[in-house]
Formats: structure tokens, sequence, C-alpha cells
């Protein structure tokens, strides 16, 4: 196995970013996260990217982006049509095929110019269920009553949830839902789909983030600290909602296990938990005791959720915090699609 | 024809091309209810989502400038090359263009085709009707347009064109205000040097 590290992160996100296109505000966040390590693209070994066509609302958004890199001479490029994190992933694979020591990763989404929750309806089975337009907020929510009914979690612990990325999320720049609310103020809110209050839900955003990879000696040539990637593994769970038990994650679970999230401790966790529900689910499938880990002292998803963005982002503020010493040793989470069908979970350490 | 190819890829080259394919399931057992049923054989399951499209700084400076018939191209800081339509950023250089540049609306004819049958929600287009790459004095790339008021097979690489705007009381902010290039009647470009087509090289990476 060849050691990867993250070695340079940028991110943007806002309630809406209406005035600039997708490459336009793409190209400084990632011009930034190649000088932040000195390089630049033709330094780069591979690059790929994370966008959806249902987002931008036409086809073969990425292509435009791609500008943004400065493809000349031709790169080696892939595209992935999901969050960045999966995009990270295969950089990594990409590295550890040998040959290249630098991997480039950007992803970015507007949620902003259509209605996400009909969005993401477009992401579940063609034939049964995406022609009833399942409100994703809807989808979630039946999980909730599960969970709720079932003894797997509270409202009251949900709020607590909330309660903590938005006392989190004040200290970080990027967040969209930074105002604090305590457990009875959330409590009091009125649900938006029962058992779904607004604190529960993602605070949705526009925007788009960069990470630079590094393989070996070239990571530590670029950055005094790098946060290794000592783990990493991706899995799905069945895509009929029916058949699953939304009560729990197994794949995260499994994801876990195989990246070997629990062989240490745990100094922070940043989490893709885009409803409360789903944050709940993660620390339970990754084990994590909240008394000693960190769980999302970005805010996460909770504080803003930038769509094919937002699990790459996990990545980078996990990274962030060991490069500046917060911690030694972290996990890092992405999902994707309804109810986490699928998760990835990224162990990254310091030195 | 191709969906036959692929599913008898697998299947030995000795089968029958004509034969019906085999059963990619086993039997299903329907209910008596159903036994009589007719075959659904098609489902329509439209989706239809509503965006509100933002062109973003360039393109709104762009298509704002068309509706008073002017084409504004981007500079490259790096290499001084002119792109239209602008889209913020060079795509030779991967860095946000430094410039806007009022382009004139005249150009020539760098590459065409010609199209001879009909296609498909374009009524408006009769064929036979000339396509081009024109390029517009002062840019350094081409940009698609027709070539009209000309018999297509006059059309030639250099042939000098201007724009024909659609009339001023019609005028949007729409790329769509072009109606099409003209011949000027002025003398062909001379293009003796086909590298410069594209300009790609110009700043030797």
């Amino acid at each position: 196995m060849i050691d990867v590290a993250v070695v340079a992160f940028t991110q943007r996100q806002e309630d809406a970013i209406s005035g600039e296109s997708e490459v336009e505000f793409m190209v400084p966040l990632m011009e930034q996260a190649k000088a932040s390590v000195g390089l630049t693209q033709s330094d780069m070994g591979f690059t790929c990217s994370g966008s959806s066509d249902f987002l931008a609302g036409q086809a073969f958004s990425f292509v435009m982006t791609i500008d943004g890199t400065g493809p000349v001479p031709p790169i080696s490029e892939s595209h992935v049509e999901q969050d960045g994190a999966w995009a990270l992933y295969e950089a990594w694979v990409k590295i550890q095929c040998g040959g290249i020591d630098t991997a480039f990763v950007y992803s970015y989404g507007k949620s902003s110019p259509g209605s996400v929750r009909d969005v993401l309806a477009t992401q579940m089975d063609p034939y049964y269920v995406c022609p009833l337009w399942p409100d994703s907020y809807a989808v979630e929510a039946l999980a909730a009553r599960l969970m709720l009914e079932g003894g797997h979690v509270s409202e009251r612990r949900l709020a607590e949830i909330a309660a903590r990325s938005r006392a989190s999320a004040a200290s970080n720049p990027h967040a969209v839902r930074t105002d604090p609310k305590s457990v009875a103020e959330i409590l009091a809110e009125d649900y938006v789909i029962d058992p779904l209050r607004p604190s529960d839900l993602p605070a949705e955003a526009d925007g788009g983030c960069a990470v630079v990879l590094a393989a070996g000696d070239r990571a530590r040539d670029l950055c005094e600290r790098p946060a290794w990637i000592r783990g990493m593994d991706h899995r799905g769970d069945a895509h009929t909602l029916g058949v699953r038990d939304l009560t729990s994650s197994a794949s995260t679970r499994l994801a876990a296990h195989r990246a070997g999230a629990a062989a240490d401790k745990i100094d922070l966790a940043e989490l893709h938990g885009p409803f409360t529900t789903s944050e709940h689910l993660l620390i339970d499938a990754l084990g994590l005791d909240e008394d000693s880990t960190a769980v999302n002292p970005s805010g996460g998803a909770l504080a803003a959720n930038t769509m094919m963005a937002s699990g790459l982002i996990r990545i980078g503020e996990a990274a962030s915090r060991i490069w500046r010493g917060d911690g030694d040793r972290a996990v890092a989470h992405a999902t994707s699609g309804p109810c986490l069908q699928q998760n990835m979970v990224c162990v990254l350490e310091g030195d | 024809m191709f969906e036959e190819d692929r599913v008898s890829a697998d299947r030995p080259a000795a089968r029958d091309p004509l034969a019906a394919p085999a059963a990619l399931s086993a039997p299903v057992t329907l209910p008596e209810a159903l036994a009589g049923a007719e075959p659904v054989e098609s489902v329509c399951t439209p989706i239809r989502m509503t965006y509100t499209y933002t062109p973003g700084r360039a393109l709104s400076r762009y298509l704002r400038a068309m509706a008073d018939k002017r084409i504004l191209g981007e500079r490259c800081g790096a290499t001084g090359q002119v792109f239209v339509p602008p889209r913020g950023v060079s795509p030779l250089a991967g860095a946000a263009t430094s410039e806007v540049v009022e382009l004139a609306d005249t150009g020539y004819v760098e590459s065409f085709n010609i199209t001879r049958v009909p296609i498909e929600r374009r009524p408006d287009l009769k064929p036979p009707y000339c396509s081009a790459w024109i390029v517009l004095d002062g840019a350094s790339v081409g940009f698609l347009g027709l070539v009209i008021n000309i018999a297509p097979e006059e059309v030639r690489i250099g042939m000098r064109v201007r724009a024909v705007w659609k009339p001023d009381e019609e005028l949007e902010t729409s790329a769509g205000n072009i109606l099409g290039w003209e011949p000027t009647g002025e003398p062909d470009e001379v293009i003796t040097d086909y590298e410069r087509i594209g300009r790609v090289e110009a700043s030797d990476p």
C-alpha cells in the first residue's frame, strides 16, 4: 500500500451563489488549493472531479469546469457523477496503481437553480418510485418515524445533535446555518415533515471544494504534517428502501470495519449526515463515543450541505484539523443516495 | 441491431443470429387472475424539472451585450488569447480571464460544412445550409454560425463575413440575435499558416 495524504484543501459554501457560474467560482478554489502547496496543474498526475448534471440542469455540465483546471498540455482526467469523496477515492486508487505521486480532486454543486428535493427524487428507482416524485425530506422522514417509534432514537436526541451542529458551526466561516439554538428551542420548532423539524434538515448550500493528494515523500515535501489516509472503503446498501433496515447503517459499519476506523482512538469525526437522523445512525455505526471524539467540529452537513461536495468537504475538514494539530487521528465519512444508501469511511492520521 | 449484438456477445459464435434470444430469466408464474393479461410493452414516465439558470458573470455580460448588437470576448492574462463566447476562464491556462474585449462583428470562415438533410426541431433551417467556424476580427478561436445570403457551394475557407442581426425591435439577451453571417465581398483572408488554427500552442506550456 502506498501512503497517500491530503495536503491541500479549499472550500466555499454559501446559501446561494447566484451571480457566478460553476467554473467561475471553482477557478479561485482550484488555484488556491494548488498554490497552497506550490503546485500547478502540470504537476498533477491525475485529476478527478465530482458533480451532477441533474443539479446543473444541463448535460455534460462538468466539461465546462474542466476549463478551470487548465487542461493544456492534455491532462489525465476522470469524473464521477457522485460526491467528490468518490472522486478522491478514484484518485487514491490511481495513486495506488503506481507511476504518479500527486492528484487533484474537486467537486461542486449548486442546488439553488432547481428544487433539490425533486432532483433527489430522480435518484430513486426510475420505474416504480421516481414517477411518484418522492420528496427527499419525506423519504428521510419515513426512516425517522421507524427510528423514533422503534425506540432507536428520541426527538430530544435529534435536537441535541442539531444544537451541537449549530454551536460548532458558529466558528466555521463556511457554514450557512450558524444561529445557535437550544435543545428546547429546537424541540419547540414546528414540524416540516412530521417527525422532522427544520433543524433536523440539511442546510442546503451552493459551493464546491478542491483537494490535493500526494504520496510518500512528496507529501512530506509539500506539507508539514500531512493527513495520511490510513484506510478507506465504501459500501452500498440495497437501492430499494423497502428491503433495507432504515434504522441502522450496515454499509457504514462494514466500510468502517474495512477502513480500520476502530483500530485506535478517534480524536475527531467529520460525518456527512444530511439529517439529524442520519448523523445519529452514523455515530452508532461507527461506534463513536462523543465524550472522547469531537463529532462534526465544522457543524457538518446540518450546517452546510453542498450537494456533490459535502462528503469531500468532510475529508478536507478532517485533514485540515490534522494539519493544525487539533487531533492525531480522524474519521471522515461521505454518503450518497437516499437514507444513507452508499457510505464511505476514510481514516486520516498525522505523523 | 446494437442491442442484439450486445445481448449475443457472450454466446457461441455458431448461434443462428436470427434465432430468438434465449430467455434471460426463468419463466414467471402469474396468478390466475393475470393469466390472460395483455403484457405491458412500454411505460412512459416523463421527468420534467424547472431550473432558474444563472449564466454567471461572463456569459451574463455577453448576453447583455448581444442585446446591443455587440460581441464580447475575454482575454487570457497568461497567453493573450481572446476567447469568445467568454466563460470567465481561459480554457487553456486554467485561470480567470483578465480583460473583457469588444470584438468586431466581422471575421472570416475558418472551416465550414454543408448540411443536406433536415434536422428535427429546426424547420427554419432549409437544407442545404452552411455551418461555419468563424474567427471574429480580434478573436483567437472560432465561433459557430450559419453562413447565409450565399449559395453553400460558394462558401470557402478564408471568406470574409459579417454578422446579420435581427431587426432592432426583436433583439433579446440571446445569441440568437445573430441570424447568420453573410459575405462582405472583401478579399479572402489568406491563410498560409494552418498551424495558427486553434492556436493552442501559443502558450507553450
